[in-house]
């Protein structure tokens, strides 16, 4: 069983680590780690919740084939990601860019962590401030 | 009283989130091409390869461009609908042939008919990734000018139709179905 459940677990892991392109790259050594680095960072609209690196889609691997001819010609990263947002709309990257409208996704996490922090204290306060009733006291007595 | 209020507002807060999550389509990404100028192309004719088929044919009337490919189900859908449009609106529609092979492509419109004015063969996908296109059927509205003015993703019935693209065709052509010079 145990055995069984480990070989399950192997395939899962198999599976999570095999991407889709293993046919593609660039020859040169940091124009190839620049395009790695890009595809990671781009969603795929057709199955949106992988990369393109991941993705097996045709619309992904034209993509790559597109990021790869603009890296050659010398395209910046940021040019490359302007140009994607211009066809695909923000949601392309995988890192939302910081604007009005992402706001509350960037600062909503922080926002949450503050509040929660704020409503701890207080309620840690008001604890500390009020006596421990008789039940509480000999539950505690008895512990000792 | 005032000690249940900051609890609350949090939950409602939080439901006005979930609910608007839960009626959002995550299929649904919006087009960043609305009211830009169509992306250019100039691209082989399927039905003549040695003709062209260009951005320019967009201008001077109100057409549609519809991304379309043999391998695509909702294509086959939608494709009676497209016929019957191209007949009744008075709006030409031009053709997209995404990523497909020629004589299939070929078949498929003699078989079951031909709403194209013309389809042009992006065989490569280069342009359906200047159009922003990650799933046929795509259909875009174009202005007289070559502004997109819409985008459809999903086969066009004639409930999208009439609820989507018929307000803004009548809005910048006057009238439904659209009366256009040069165009029966």
């Amino acid at each position: 069983m145990t055995q069984r459940l480990l070989a399950l677990l192997a395939l899962t892991f198999f599976a999570a680590v095999g991407g889709a392109q293993t046919d593609e790259g660039l020859s040169d050594p940091a124009l190839n780690a620049r395009y790695q680095a890009l595809i990671r960072e781009v969603r795929c609209l057709v199955c949106q919740n992988q990369t393109i690196a991941d993705s097996n889609a045709d619309l992904a691997s034209d993509l790559r084939r597109e990021i790869r001819e603009m890296i050659e010609s010398g395209a910046t990263d940021n040019e490359i990601s302007d140009f994607l947002v211009a066809r695909y709309g923000d949601f392309v990257l995988y890192r939302p860019p910081m604007q009005p409208n992402t706001w509350a996704l960037w600062g909503g996490p922080a926002a949450m962590v503050i509040i929660g922090l704020v409503v701890f204290a207080r309620v840690m306060r008001t604890r500390s401030r009020q006596p421990l009733d008789e039940d509480e006291f000999h539950e505690d007595q008895g512990a000792i | 009283m005032w000690r249940y209020a900051i609890p609350v507002g949090l939950l409602a807060v939080l439901g006005v989130f979930l609910a608007r999550g839960l009626t959002l389509n995550p299929g649904y990404v919006p087009s960043p091409l609305i009211g830009k100028p169509a992306p250019e192309f100039n691209l082989p004719a399927l039905k003549d390869p040695d003709a062209r088929v260009g951005s320019e044919v967009f201008e001077g009337q109100l057409s549609l461009l519809n991304v379309w490919a043999t391998w695509c189900v909702g294509c086959r859908q939608e494709h009676g609908f497209l016929v019957e449009l191209a007949g009744s609106s008075g709006i030409p529609i031009y053709g997209l042939n995404w990523k497909d092979d020629r004589g299939t492509a070929l078949q498929w419109l003699e078989r079951l008919g031909d709403p194209y004015v013309a389809s042009a063969v992006d065989a490569d996908g280069d342009v359906a990734i200047d159009w922003g296109v990650y799933g046929a059927p795509e259909t875009f509205l174009i202005d007289r000018d070559g502004t997109v003015l819409y985008k459809h993703i999903a086969p066009l019935t004639a409930e999208i139709w009439q609820e989507r693209f018929v307000p803004i065709v009548t809005e910048k052509c006057g009238s439904f179905p659209c009366l256009q010079d040069g165009i029966q």
